[in-house]
Protein backbone atom coordinates (compact mmCIF):
# COMPACT_ATOMS: atom_id res chain seq x y z
CA UNK A 1 0.00 0.00 0.00
CA UNK A 2 2.74 2.41 1.01
CA UNK A 3 4.67 1.25 -2.00
CA UNK A 4 1.82 2.32 -4.20
CA UNK A 5 1.45 5.69 -2.58
CA UNK A 6 5.04 6.61 -2.53
CA UNK A 7 6.65 5.15 -5.59
CA UNK A 8 4.09 4.05 -8.11
CA UNK A 9 1.80 7.03 -7.73
CA UNK A 10 4.42 9.72 -8.41
CA UNK A 11 5.58 7.70 -11.38
CA UNK A 12 2.05 7.53 -12.74
CA UNK A 13 1.59 11.25 -12.22
CA UNK A 14 4.82 11.96 -14.01
CA UNK A 15 3.79 9.72 -16.88
CA UNK A 16 0.53 11.58 -17.05
CA UNK A 17 2.38 14.88 -17.00
CA UNK A 18 4.46 13.53 -19.81
CA UNK A 19 1.41 12.62 -21.85
CA UNK A 20 -0.31 15.96 -21.25
CA UNK A 21 2.66 18.15 -21.95
CA UNK A 22 3.63 16.66 -25.28
CA UNK A 23 4.79 19.70 -27.20
CA UNK A 24 2.52 21.10 -29.91
CA UNK A 25 4.09 18.94 -32.59
CA UNK A 26 7.35 20.78 -33.00
CA UNK A 27 10.18 18.58 -34.14
CA UNK A 28 13.39 18.42 -32.17
CA UNK A 29 15.00 20.11 -35.18
CA UNK A 30 12.75 23.13 -34.63
CA UNK A 31 13.43 23.09 -30.89
CA UNK A 32 17.14 23.25 -31.66
CA UNK A 33 16.50 26.40 -33.69
CA UNK A 34 16.43 24.84 -37.14
CA UNK A 35 19.51 24.91 -39.36
CA UNK A 36 20.69 28.22 -37.90
CA UNK A 37 20.49 26.81 -34.38
CA UNK A 38 22.30 23.65 -35.37
CA UNK A 39 25.04 25.62 -37.11
CA UNK A 40 25.52 27.76 -34.00
CA UNK A 41 25.59 24.65 -31.82
CA UNK A 42 28.17 23.03 -34.09
CA UNK A 43 30.40 26.11 -33.98
CA UNK A 44 30.10 26.33 -30.20
CA UNK A 45 31.02 22.65 -29.89
CA UNK A 46 34.07 23.14 -32.10
CA UNK A 47 35.11 26.06 -29.88
CA UNK A 48 34.68 23.92 -26.76
CA UNK A 49 36.64 21.02 -28.25
CA UNK A 50 39.39 23.41 -29.30
CA UNK A 51 39.83 24.41 -25.66
CA UNK A 52 39.71 20.90 -24.20
CA UNK A 53 42.99 19.17 -23.47
CA UNK A 54 41.37 15.76 -23.12
CA UNK A 55 39.39 15.76 -26.36
CA UNK A 56 41.36 17.96 -28.75
CA UNK A 57 44.01 15.28 -29.49
CA UNK A 58 41.29 13.04 -30.97
CA UNK A 59 40.75 15.71 -33.61
CA UNK A 60 44.41 16.03 -34.59
CA UNK A 61 43.79 14.51 -38.01
CA UNK A 62 40.36 16.06 -38.52
CA UNK A 63 39.70 18.67 -41.14
CA UNK A 64 37.53 21.08 -39.13
CA UNK A 65 35.53 22.47 -42.07
CA UNK A 66 34.60 18.93 -43.08
CA UNK A 67 33.68 18.03 -39.48
CA UNK A 68 31.56 21.17 -39.26
CA UNK A 69 29.38 20.35 -42.29
CA UNK A 70 29.13 16.62 -41.54
CA UNK A 71 28.33 17.08 -37.84
CA UNK A 72 25.65 19.68 -38.57
CA UNK A 73 24.18 17.41 -41.23
CA UNK A 74 24.13 14.50 -38.79
CA UNK A 75 22.40 16.58 -36.08
CA UNK A 76 19.86 17.81 -38.63
CA UNK A 77 19.10 14.25 -39.73
CA UNK A 78 18.71 12.74 -36.24
CA UNK A 79 16.57 15.63 -35.00
CA UNK A 80 13.99 15.04 -37.76
CA UNK A 81 15.21 17.96 -39.84
CA UNK A 82 15.05 18.06 -43.65
CA UNK A 83 18.45 16.43 -44.12
CA UNK A 84 19.87 13.05 -44.90
CA UNK A 85 23.23 12.02 -43.54
CA UNK A 86 25.13 9.94 -46.08
CA UNK A 87 28.62 10.36 -44.67
CA UNK A 88 30.85 7.74 -43.10
CA UNK A 89 29.25 5.72 -40.33
CA UNK A 90 30.18 6.55 -36.75
CA UNK A 91 31.87 3.17 -36.48
CA UNK A 92 34.03 3.94 -39.53
CA UNK A 93 34.95 7.34 -38.15
CA UNK A 94 35.91 6.14 -34.68
CA UNK A 95 37.64 2.85 -35.45
CA UNK A 96 41.10 2.64 -33.95
CA UNK A 97 40.74 5.74 -31.80
CA UNK A 98 40.65 3.80 -28.53
CA UNK A 99 37.98 6.06 -27.05
CA UNK A 100 37.31 5.45 -23.37
CA UNK A 101 34.03 5.86 -21.48
CA UNK A 102 35.41 8.98 -19.83
CA UNK A 103 36.31 10.46 -23.24
CA UNK A 104 32.81 9.82 -24.51
CA UNK A 105 31.26 11.39 -21.42
CA UNK A 106 33.61 14.35 -21.73
CA UNK A 107 32.32 15.00 -25.25
CA UNK A 108 28.76 14.74 -23.89
CA UNK A 109 29.70 17.44 -21.38
CA UNK A 110 31.23 19.62 -24.10
CA UNK A 111 28.10 19.19 -26.17
CA UNK A 112 25.95 20.15 -23.18
CA UNK A 113 28.11 23.23 -22.63
CA UNK A 114 27.83 24.07 -26.34
CA UNK A 115 24.04 23.68 -26.16
CA UNK A 116 24.03 26.05 -23.19
CA UNK A 117 26.18 28.46 -25.24
CA UNK A 118 23.68 28.17 -28.09
CA UNK A 119 20.80 28.88 -25.67
CA UNK A 120 19.04 25.59 -26.37
CA UNK A 121 16.40 24.75 -23.77
CA UNK A 122 17.28 22.05 -21.26
CA UNK A 123 14.46 19.73 -22.29
CA UNK A 124 15.47 19.91 -25.95
CA UNK A 125 19.04 19.24 -24.84
CA UNK A 126 17.96 16.09 -23.02
CA UNK A 127 16.05 14.85 -26.03
CA UNK A 128 18.99 15.38 -28.35
CA UNK A 129 21.21 13.51 -25.89
CA UNK A 130 18.65 10.70 -25.76
CA UNK A 131 18.94 10.33 -29.54
CA UNK A 132 22.72 10.39 -29.47
CA UNK A 133 23.16 8.02 -26.51
CA UNK A 134 22.39 4.79 -28.44
CA UNK A 135 25.26 5.62 -30.80
CA UNK A 136 27.85 5.19 -28.08
CA UNK A 137 28.43 1.57 -29.01
CA UNK A 138 29.61 2.67 -32.48
CA UNK A 139 32.00 5.19 -30.96
CA UNK A 140 33.56 3.28 -28.06
CA UNK A 141 33.65 -0.23 -29.47
CA UNK A 142 33.31 0.19 -33.23
CA UNK A 143 33.22 -3.11 -35.10
CA UNK B 1 34.63 14.82 26.13
CA UNK B 2 36.38 11.63 26.99
CA UNK B 3 38.31 10.13 24.11
CA UNK B 4 41.84 9.39 23.10
CA UNK B 5 42.98 10.50 19.64
CA UNK B 6 43.18 6.88 18.52
CA UNK B 7 39.68 5.98 19.59
CA UNK B 8 37.89 6.65 16.37
CA UNK B 9 34.58 5.46 17.71
CA UNK B 10 34.50 8.03 20.44
CA UNK B 11 35.50 10.75 18.03
CA UNK B 12 32.29 10.20 16.13
CA UNK B 13 30.13 12.14 18.52
CA UNK B 14 27.29 14.06 16.96
CA UNK B 15 29.40 17.20 16.91
CA UNK B 16 32.34 15.23 15.56
CA UNK B 17 30.28 13.87 12.72
CA UNK B 18 28.82 17.23 11.84
CA UNK B 19 32.30 18.70 11.86
CA UNK B 20 33.56 15.86 9.69
CA UNK B 21 30.72 16.32 7.22
CA UNK B 22 31.47 19.98 6.77
CA UNK B 23 35.19 19.27 6.40
CA UNK B 24 34.50 16.59 3.78
CA UNK B 25 32.17 18.87 1.89
CA UNK B 26 34.50 21.85 1.87
CA UNK B 27 37.59 19.77 1.16
CA UNK B 28 35.87 18.21 -1.80
CA UNK B 29 34.27 21.40 -3.08
CA UNK B 30 36.80 22.22 -5.79
CA UNK B 31 39.31 19.41 -5.81
CA UNK B 32 40.99 19.14 -9.17
CA UNK B 33 42.46 15.65 -9.03
CA UNK B 34 39.27 13.67 -8.74
CA UNK B 35 38.12 10.85 -10.97
CA UNK B 36 35.57 12.47 -13.23
CA UNK B 37 34.84 10.03 -16.04
CA UNK B 38 31.12 9.75 -15.32
CA UNK B 39 28.49 12.34 -16.09
CA UNK B 40 27.48 14.74 -13.31
CA UNK B 41 25.22 13.21 -10.65
CA UNK B 42 25.23 9.72 -12.17
CA UNK B 43 27.03 8.05 -9.22
CA UNK B 44 24.19 9.12 -6.94
CA UNK B 45 24.74 9.98 -3.28
CA UNK B 46 25.49 8.14 -0.03
CA UNK B 47 23.24 5.52 1.46
CA UNK B 48 22.82 5.26 5.26
CA UNK B 49 24.66 1.93 5.22
CA UNK B 50 27.57 3.43 3.28
CA UNK B 51 26.84 2.10 -0.20
CA UNK B 52 26.52 4.27 -3.25
CA UNK B 53 22.84 4.92 -3.65
CA UNK B 54 20.10 7.12 -2.49
CA UNK B 55 19.55 7.70 1.20
CA UNK B 56 17.67 4.63 2.40
CA UNK B 57 18.20 2.36 -0.60
CA UNK B 58 21.48 1.11 -2.08
CA UNK B 59 21.39 1.70 -5.84
CA UNK B 60 23.01 -0.22 -8.67
CA UNK B 61 25.48 2.59 -9.40
CA UNK B 62 28.87 2.44 -7.74
CA UNK B 63 29.92 5.49 -5.72
CA UNK B 64 32.36 7.99 -7.19
CA UNK B 65 33.00 9.21 -10.71
CA UNK B 66 35.43 6.46 -11.77
CA UNK B 67 35.05 4.87 -15.19
CA UNK B 68 36.79 1.76 -16.53
CA UNK B 69 40.35 2.99 -16.02
CA UNK B 70 39.96 5.12 -12.90
CA UNK B 71 39.80 4.65 -9.14
CA UNK B 72 37.53 6.96 -7.15
CA UNK B 73 37.15 7.61 -3.45
CA UNK B 74 34.19 8.98 -1.53
CA UNK B 75 33.47 10.15 2.00
CA UNK B 76 30.30 11.37 3.63
CA UNK B 77 28.39 12.07 6.82
CA UNK B 78 24.62 11.96 7.17
CA UNK B 79 22.21 12.74 9.93
CA UNK B 80 18.57 11.86 10.49
CA UNK B 81 16.63 13.62 13.20
CA UNK B 82 13.43 11.89 14.36
CA UNK B 83 11.13 12.60 17.27
CA UNK B 84 12.55 10.04 19.68
CA UNK B 85 15.70 8.94 17.88
CA UNK B 86 18.51 10.27 15.80
CA UNK B 87 20.96 8.58 13.48
CA UNK B 88 24.34 9.83 12.43
CA UNK B 89 26.46 7.99 9.89
CA UNK B 90 29.90 8.66 8.52
CA UNK B 91 31.51 6.53 5.90
CA UNK B 92 33.98 6.22 3.08
CA UNK B 93 34.34 4.16 -0.04
CA UNK B 94 36.58 3.27 -2.94
CA UNK B 95 35.39 2.50 -6.45
CA UNK B 96 37.77 0.36 -8.49
CA UNK B 97 37.37 0.89 -12.23
CA UNK B 98 33.60 1.26 -11.90
CA UNK B 99 33.50 -2.48 -11.34
CA UNK B 100 33.73 -2.89 -7.58
CA UNK B 101 32.86 -0.64 -4.68
CA UNK B 102 34.17 -1.16 -1.16
CA UNK B 103 32.64 0.89 1.65
CA UNK B 104 32.92 1.33 5.39
CA UNK B 105 30.37 3.15 7.51
CA UNK B 106 29.73 3.73 11.17
CA UNK B 107 26.27 4.43 12.48
CA UNK B 108 25.37 5.96 15.81
CA UNK B 109 21.75 5.58 16.70
CA UNK B 110 20.57 7.75 19.57
CA UNK B 111 17.65 6.40 21.60
CA UNK B 112 16.33 9.43 23.50
CA UNK B 113 13.86 7.60 25.81
CA UNK B 114 16.67 5.38 27.12
CA UNK B 115 19.36 8.05 26.90
CA UNK B 116 21.70 5.67 25.12
CA UNK B 117 23.46 5.22 21.79
CA UNK B 118 23.67 2.09 19.69
CA UNK B 119 26.64 1.84 17.36
CA UNK B 120 27.05 -0.33 14.33
CA UNK B 121 29.83 -0.77 11.80
CA UNK B 122 29.00 -1.74 8.23
CA UNK B 123 31.40 -3.12 5.65
CA UNK B 124 30.01 -3.07 2.14
CA UNK B 125 30.97 -4.61 -1.16
CA UNK B 126 29.18 -4.07 -4.44
CA UNK B 127 30.04 -5.19 -7.92
CA UNK B 128 28.59 -4.14 -11.24
CA UNK B 129 27.50 -7.27 -13.08
CA UNK B 130 26.41 -5.84 -16.41
CA UNK B 131 24.44 -3.08 -18.08
CA UNK B 132 24.83 0.66 -17.74
CA UNK B 133 22.93 3.42 -15.99
CA UNK B 134 22.69 5.58 -19.12
CA UNK B 135 23.86 3.75 -22.24
CA UNK B 136 23.10 0.50 -24.04
CA UNK B 137 20.09 -1.78 -23.92
CA UNK B 138 20.20 -2.98 -20.33
CA UNK B 139 19.87 -1.15 -17.01
CA UNK B 140 22.84 -1.36 -14.70
CA UNK B 141 22.64 -4.49 -12.56
CA UNK B 142 24.80 -4.85 -9.47
CA UNK B 143 25.24 -7.40 -6.71
CA UNK B 144 26.12 -6.20 -3.25
CA UNK B 145 26.55 -7.20 0.37
CA UNK B 146 26.66 -5.38 3.66
CA UNK B 147 28.24 -7.00 6.70
CA UNK B 148 27.08 -5.36 9.90
CA UNK B 149 28.32 -5.68 13.45
CA UNK B 150 26.85 -4.07 16.50
CA UNK B 151 29.37 -2.71 18.92
CA UNK B 152 27.26 -3.88 21.83
CA UNK B 153 24.40 -6.34 21.28
CA UNK B 154 22.87 -5.94 24.75
CA UNK B 155 19.79 -4.01 23.62
CA UNK B 156 19.34 -6.26 20.59
CA UNK B 157 19.36 -9.43 22.68
CA UNK B 158 17.07 -7.84 25.24
CA UNK B 159 14.52 -7.20 22.48
CA UNK B 160 14.69 -10.79 21.25
CA UNK B 161 17.28 -10.64 18.48
CA UNK B 162 19.41 -13.74 18.02
CA UNK B 163 22.65 -12.24 16.78
CA UNK B 164 24.65 -9.04 17.01
CA UNK B 165 26.01 -9.27 13.49
CA UNK B 166 24.62 -10.16 10.11
CA UNK B 167 25.10 -9.90 6.38
CA UNK B 168 22.65 -8.51 3.86
CA UNK B 169 22.88 -9.52 0.21
CA UNK B 170 21.19 -7.49 -2.49
CA UNK B 171 20.70 -7.19 -6.21
CA UNK B 172 19.99 -3.74 -7.63
CA UNK B 173 18.97 -2.47 -11.05
CA UNK B 174 18.96 1.17 -12.07
CA UNK B 175 18.51 3.31 -15.16
CA UNK B 176 18.53 6.98 -16.11
CA UNK B 177 16.23 7.77 -19.03
CA UNK B 178 17.34 10.90 -20.89
CA UNK B 179 14.55 13.35 -21.67
CA UNK B 180 12.00 10.67 -20.85
CA UNK B 181 9.50 12.62 -18.74
CA UNK B 182 8.32 15.75 -20.55
CA UNK B 183 11.90 16.27 -21.65
CA UNK B 184 13.36 15.82 -18.17
CA UNK B 185 15.78 13.05 -17.26
CA UNK B 186 14.12 10.35 -15.17
CA UNK B 187 15.73 7.78 -12.88
CA UNK B 188 14.57 4.53 -11.31
CA UNK B 189 16.15 1.88 -9.12
CA UNK B 190 14.87 -1.41 -7.79
CA UNK B 191 16.71 -3.39 -5.15
CA UNK B 192 15.96 -6.83 -3.73
CA UNK B 193 17.62 -7.48 -0.40
CA UNK B 194 17.94 -10.71 1.57
CA UNK B 195 18.32 -9.68 5.20
CA UNK B 196 17.63 -10.74 8.76
CA UNK B 197 18.44 -7.31 10.20
CA UNK B 198 16.08 -5.69 12.67
CA UNK B 199 15.87 -1.96 11.97
CA UNK B 200 18.85 -2.18 9.62
CA UNK B 201 20.76 -4.14 12.27
CA UNK B 202 20.58 -1.50 14.98
CA UNK B 203 18.25 -3.81 16.91
CA UNK B 204 20.22 -6.93 16.06
CA UNK B 205 19.60 -9.72 13.63
CA UNK B 206 16.92 -12.40 13.44
CA UNK B 207 14.54 -13.46 16.20
CA UNK B 208 13.06 -16.68 17.42
CA UNK B 209 11.29 -18.38 14.47
CA UNK B 210 12.15 -15.41 12.27
CA UNK B 211 15.15 -15.31 10.05
CA UNK B 212 16.22 -14.06 6.67
CA UNK B 213 13.61 -12.68 4.30
CA UNK B 214 13.69 -10.96 0.92
CA UNK B 215 12.48 -7.39 0.74
CA UNK B 216 11.99 -4.96 -2.11
CA UNK B 217 13.32 -1.42 -2.18
CA UNK B 218 12.73 1.17 -4.85
CA UNK B 219 13.57 4.72 -5.84
CA UNK B 220 12.42 7.10 -8.53
CA UNK B 221 13.69 10.58 -9.29
CA UNK B 222 13.44 13.32 -11.83
CA UNK B 223 16.23 15.74 -12.67
CA UNK B 224 14.91 19.30 -12.55
CA UNK B 225 18.18 20.34 -14.16
CA UNK B 226 21.71 18.90 -14.37
CA UNK B 227 22.40 19.72 -10.73
CA UNK B 228 19.16 18.99 -8.94
CA UNK B 229 17.29 15.71 -8.52
CA UNK B 230 13.93 15.35 -6.81
CA UNK B 231 12.88 11.87 -5.84
CA UNK B 232 11.37 9.39 -3.46
CA UNK B 233 12.40 6.05 -2.02
CA UNK B 234 10.66 3.12 -0.42
CA UNK B 235 12.25 0.35 1.59
CA UNK B 236 10.37 -2.74 2.64
CA UNK B 237 11.71 -4.13 5.91
CA UNK B 238 11.85 -7.46 7.67
CA UNK B 239 9.58 -7.72 10.69
CA UNK B 240 11.28 -10.20 12.98
CA UNK B 241 10.91 -8.88 16.51
CA UNK B 242 7.61 -8.83 18.36
CA UNK B 243 8.05 -5.07 18.34
CA UNK B 244 6.53 -3.88 15.15
CA UNK B 245 8.84 -2.76 12.33
CA UNK B 246 7.53 -0.62 9.50
CA UNK B 247 8.66 -0.02 5.95
CA UNK B 248 10.67 3.14 5.37
CA UNK B 249 10.16 5.94 2.92
CA UNK B 250 11.63 9.29 2.02
CA UNK B 251 11.25 12.22 -0.31
CA UNK B 252 14.56 13.78 -1.23
CA UNK B 253 16.21 16.57 -3.11
CA UNK B 254 19.85 16.08 -4.06
CA UNK B 255 22.12 18.85 -5.20
CA UNK B 256 25.25 18.23 -7.27
CA UNK B 257 27.01 21.62 -7.61
CA UNK B 258 29.93 19.85 -9.35
CA UNK B 259 31.61 16.44 -9.49
CA UNK B 260 33.33 17.01 -6.17
CA UNK B 261 30.49 17.05 -3.71
CA UNK B 262 26.78 16.57 -3.16
CA UNK B 263 24.20 17.59 -0.61
CA UNK B 264 20.98 15.70 0.03
CA UNK B 265 18.03 16.85 2.06
CA UNK B 266 15.15 14.49 2.73
CA UNK B 267 11.95 14.09 4.64
CA UNK B 268 11.93 10.58 6.07
CA UNK B 269 9.16 8.44 7.51
CA UNK B 270 10.51 5.44 9.37
CA UNK B 271 7.22 4.42 10.99
CA UNK B 272 7.38 2.56 14.27
CA UNK B 273 10.81 2.04 15.79
CA UNK B 274 11.18 -0.08 18.95
CA UNK B 275 7.47 0.32 19.68
CA UNK B 276 7.59 4.10 19.36
CA UNK B 277 5.17 5.00 16.55
CA UNK B 278 5.27 7.68 13.86
CA UNK B 279 8.96 8.39 13.67
CA UNK B 280 9.36 11.05 11.01
CA UNK B 281 11.88 13.77 10.47
CA UNK B 282 14.62 15.38 8.47
CA UNK B 283 17.68 13.89 6.88
CA UNK B 284 20.74 15.76 5.69
CA UNK B 285 23.73 14.21 3.95
CA UNK B 286 26.98 15.82 2.80
CA UNK B 287 29.56 13.98 0.77
CA UNK B 288 32.70 14.41 -1.25
CA UNK B 289 34.02 12.60 -4.33
CA UNK B 290 37.67 12.23 -5.27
Amino acid sequence: MHLFKLVILPFMLLTLLNACSTQPKTTLYQQLGGQAGINTLTDKLIERIGQDKQILPFFAATKISYFRTQFALHLCAISDGPCQYNGDTLAQIHTGMAIKHSDFNRVVELLVAAMDDAKIAQRAQNQLLARLAPMRKDVIHPL
Amino acid sequence: MNYSPLNLTAFFTRQGQLFLAVVVFLAAWQNSWAAEGKLLATPGVFQVEGAGGGGLVPWAQLGGYATEDEIAATAFCSRAQLDEFDLTVCGAGVNFYDRTEITVAQQRFGVFPLKLDIQQNIYGLKTRLFGDLVYGDLPQISLGMQHKTLQDGKIAYLLGAQKDSGTDIYVAASRLHLGALAGFNAFWNITLRASDANQMGLLGFGAEHNHRSINAEAAVAIFLNRHLALGTEYRQKPNNLTLREDDWQDIFIAWFPNKSCSLTLAWIDLGTIAAVPDQRGWYLSLGGYW
